[in-house]
């Protein structure tokens, strides 16, 4: 019995705590931490459509993204510890070769 | 008001907290506590909506593995601690963008359902039923997931490995 | 020689012209192609060219006997013949000859003299740096005067005329590089074309006067005579053609030209500046007499008035000159006087010119040909520098007395016949003013003829080196012409019937008169001349007696300042003024027309490349600019930090969120 508004309310609140956090934070891993944030706050929005319309499809979509989230996890710490490797830092600041 | 409505906004609030605490936490291992703390709570709202199987699933994976997987993460790079150490110049520029991706949805939100009509009902959900979902109806997805993960496995193995050519 | 008894009009066409007359053309045509033939092989040929003038010039001295045997047989009348050469509108132009016994007469004189000077070259020019040249020029003068004496029309005459006056300047001018020679070739060319021009408006008015048809000098002399044209028009006609005789013949006031004119070669000036060229100017107008007969009678004043000035005038300057050969030509210019005043007395007088004209050509290239003799063996032309050389050069000596006694007018040598018949008709046709000019100037001609030979041929020698006679090629033309000069007279002595006045005439034959006190006042004339000139220059030692006379002597010395005047007031100011003037214009106006064109265009054409370079250049360039200045701006996005990529992504997220929600 809750109302659905709501918990999209929820949704989009910790989407835009995780957008910020991508924003705002200088280490790597609190910036993947933060992207975490935003795949969960979309998951809950999938679960609560599918419960709503009383399908499954929403659940199992959540389930493709978690495991989306792990690999992407994987590979993106992966990246964080050879960037760590190269120059000593993972401040997304300083990574900045693309720079003008 | 129902008890279930209670119950979901007293768990939405935690994971909100700690969702803000994992974004302006000047420690990145409570950080990455915190974030523990909204993973959880996530799946308490799952549980809550009828998803028994996502919640445990959350719980597992999440928790149980990426949140150790980012501790070893902090571990192997030597995250500095402090605030100027973990956030960057654009705060204010981070914050305003947040604020404005929230009210979008707010206003879409509100735009698109009315308030007291939309209803969440539990129904029955089982394994079971998502089981044979997954492997009848979306049995195509869940193969290329598998792929991926395979991929995403050899890919971290090759990115992390030292450079030993002579 | 007086007006006729027999009144019949004799100018009539000759029936069956023998050989000579109907080749006579040929005469003119040989010394030309002579010419052509020593221009272009004359190098080559052994004896350097001179053979082909010499022997042009025989042949033609043969046919001209031939021509003349004609006349002297008794024939009378004239012969023409002429070939048509162009048409403009109604004007015919012809080539062709007219010979009657004054042509005749004419040739004989020219043909003889010029082979005379061109045997006579052989010594006189041997070794010249221009040889071959001379002949070439002396030839092809020849054939210009034999063209003159030859045409049946005025513009033939013309064309031989000028050729004339161009070999004269050629020939004076012959040692060019010393510029007192050019100068005076320049000036005999320039005053003998300042008479040529009213000359040239002669013949256009005597066309004019057969309506534009013909210069054909018969058919003019025919409308003249038969009153076709007023009395203005031909009075007119004739002071033009007159223009161009005192030009041509150096009288007053043209007459400048002559004495500079002797800085060409010695045989130059006993061809062209003593018996032809210079006797053109006569021919002419004896060739056209009748023009001069129907004018109005003030014409023929004039050229009385011309000629009796030019003669006194010539006399006296002839006193004062150093060099001989200026004595000869103050000389010529007088005797050529005395010519143009028989002119001015009718058709007696008439007939008496070209007699003078025919005994003055023989003895006066005698004496040139003598002082050349002269100049050749002391190498100067100063009598100052002279004097005794009758011992050395003895034929020089005895050829140039003869050519002297003559010129004087002595009997029985030729001058004498020939001055007195001028006398006779001054006095017979009433021109007593005339009468008595001529009889002083024969007086002073005496005199300074004296004067010539005592300074030049008596005394001591007054030089360096070492004078000796000339060469036989030399000699023997004087001996032959002191010959011709003894007999030449008395083809016009009444006392043997004055043959020559058979052969010229105008219109009707004229009667010989012999008046016994003339000849005895002549006489007296020229011997008192010689007796006063023996007096002063007998003891002639260095200095000339006639300077005593002091300011006369100035005066006439200077050649009454006439030189001057043409110099300062008309040569000058023209050559320096007027040409600098010119040369200003031509520098600064014209120069500056096209310098400032240049200019201009240069200045144009800076402003176009600054156009081009600035602006054009500048468009192009900008809009490179632009892109470039852009590029700089916008790469300033590219700031390599992630965080900022994803603001700006989901800052537009929501934008089009928004947007695409409220569409």
């Amino acid at each position: 019995m809750i109302r659905l508004p709501l918990v999209l309310f929820l949704s989009a609140t910790l989407f835009s705590i995780g957008v910020y956090g991508v924003l705002a934070r200088r280490n790597a891993v609190l910036v993947l931490m933060s992207i975490e944030l935003m795949l969960n706050a979309v998951n809950i929005n999938l679960v609560a459509f599918g419960a709503a319309l009383h399908d499954l499809t929403g659940q199992v979509f959540a389930l493709f993204v978690i495991t989306v989230a792990a690999a992407e996890v994987g590979i993106g710490l992966a990246i964080v510890i050879l960037i760590y490797r190269n120059r000593e830092t993972i401040n997304v600041d300083e990574v900045n070769l693309l720079k003008w | 008001m129902t008890g279930a409505e209670i119950a979901f906004v007293i768990i939405g609030l935690v994971a909100v907290v700690g969702a803000l605490r994992v974004v302006t936490a000047r420690n990145v291992v409570r950080a990455a506590l915190y974030l523990v703390v909204t993973l959880s709570a996530v799946a308490g709202v799952y549980l809550l909506l009828s998803a028994e199987f996502v919640a445990w699933v959350q719980i597992l994976i999440y928790v149980g593995a990426i949140v150790i997987l980012f501790l070893f993460g902090l571990m192997l790079t030597k995250a500095p601690i402090g605030r100027e150490a973990l956030d960057n110049q654009r705060r204010g520029v981070a914050f305003l963008v947040g604020l404005a991706i929230l009210a979008g949805l707010v206003y879409l939100i509100q735009g698109a359902f009315d308030w007291d009509a939309a209803r969440i009902e539990p129904f029955e959900g089982s394994v079971a039923a998502v089981g044979s979902s997954i492997f009848s109806r979306f049995v195509l997805p869940f193969e290329v997931i598998s792929f991926l993960l395979l991929a995403a496995l050899i890919g971290a193995i090759v990115l992390s490995r030292k450079e030993d050519r002579p | 020689m007086v007006a006729a008894e027999s009144a019949e009009s004799i100018v009539e066409a000759i029936q069956d012209p023998s050989w000579f007359l109907r080749y006579s053309w040929l005469i003119a045509f040989l010394p030309a192609v002579a010419a052509a033939f020593t221009f272009f092989v004359g190098k080559r040929t052994p004896g350097k060219g001179s053979v082909y003038g010499i022997s042009a010039l025989a042949a033609a001295l043969v046919m001209s006997l031939g021509v003349l045997w004609t006349f002297v047989g008794g024939e009378r009348g004239f012969y023409e013949a002429s070939i048509p050469w162009f048409q403009i509108g109604q004007l015919h132009m012809e080539v062709g000859v007219y010979v009657d016994g004054l042509t005749a007469v004419m040739l004989v004189v020219v043909t003889s003299i010029s082979l005379c000077v061109h045997i006579y070259s052989l010594g006189y020019m041997k070794g010249d740096v221009r040889y071959t040249w001379f002949y070439v020029v002396i030839s092809l003068f020849t054939s210009a005067m034999l063209v003159v004496v030859l045409a049946n029309n005025l513009f033939q005459l013309l064309v031989g005329w000028e050729v004339m006056g161009v070999c004269s300047y050629l020939l004076i001018g012959h040692w060019w590089e010393d510029p007192v020679n050019s100068g005076s070739a320049i000036k005999a060319f320039i005053t003998t074309r300042v008479g040529d021009v009213p000359f040239m408006f002669g013949i256009f008015v005597l066309v004019f006067i057969t309506g534009f048809t013909t210069s054909n000098i018969p058919k003019i002399s025919e409308i003249v005579s038969s009153g076709g044209a007023s009395v203005a028009l031909v009075s007119a006609a004739a002071l033009l053609l007159f223009g161009g005789s005192i030009g041509k013949s150096a009288q007053f006031p043209l007459h400048v030209w002559l004495p500079d004119a002797m800085a060409g070669p010695t045989p130059v000036s006993a061809l062209i500046h003593a018996a032809t060229m210079v006797a053109a100017g006569v021919y002419l107008v004896g060739r056209l007499f009748i023009v001069f007969l129907d004018a109005d009678p003030i014409v023929l004043q004039i050229v009385a008035i011309v000629a009796g000035i030019t003669m006194l005038g010539a006399a006296l300057m002839a006193f004062t000159q150093d060099d001989i050969k200026r004595v000869l030509a103050y000389s010529t210019i007088s005797q050529l006087a005395y010519m143009i005043a028989g002119m001015s007395m009718g058709p007696a007088g008439r007939t008496g010119a070209f007699f003078h004209l025919f005994t003055h050509a023989f003895f006066k290239a005698l004496l040139f040909l003598g002082s050349g003799a002269v100049i050749h063996a002391v190498h100067s032309n100063n009598m100052s520098e002279m004097g005794g050389l009758r011992r050395r050069l003895p034929i020089t000596f005895w050829t140039f007395l003869i050519g002297s006694l003559a010129l004087s007018g002595v009997p029985p040598l030729a001058g004498f016949w020939s001055k007195d018949e001028l006398l006779v008709v001054a006095e017979h046709e009433g021109h007593p003013v005339l009468f008595v000019v001529l009889l002083v100037t024969a007086l002073l001609t005496a005199f300074y003829m004296t004067r010539a030979v005592l300074m030049t041929f008596y005394g001591e020698y007054r030089g360096h080196g070492e004078p000796h006679e000339a060469p036989r090629s030399m000699t023997g033309v004087l001996v032959a012409l002191a010959s011709v000069t003894v007999v030449a007279g008395f083809v016009g002595s009444p006392q043997l019937g004055a043959v020559f006045g058979d052969w010229v005439y105008f219109r009707e034959l004229e009667e010989a008169l012999f008046v016994p006190w003339v000849a005895v006042l002549s006489t007296l004339a020229a011997l008192g001349g010689i007796l006063i000139g023996y007096g002063l220059y007998r003891d002639y030692q260095a200095r000339d007696p006639l300077r005593s006379l002091g300011g006369a002597y100035t005066l006439v010395a200077n050649k009454f300042y006439i030189d001057d005047f043409y110099w300062k007031g008309i040569v000058r100011p023209i050559r320096d003024d007027v040409s600098s003037g010119v040369y200003w214009n031509d520098r600064h106006v014209i120069d500056g027309v096209v310098n400032g064109t240049a200019a201009f265009t240069k200045v144009l054409a800076r402003g176009v490349n600054w156009f081009d370079e600035h602006v054009i250049d500048g468009a192009v360039n900008g809009l490179a600019n632009i892109a470039g200045f852009t590029g700089g701006l916008l790469r300033y996005i590219q700031s390599g930090n992630v965080q900022r990529y994803a603001v700006f992504l989901f800052t537009g997220i929501v934008v089009l969120a928004v947007i695409f929600t409220k569409i």
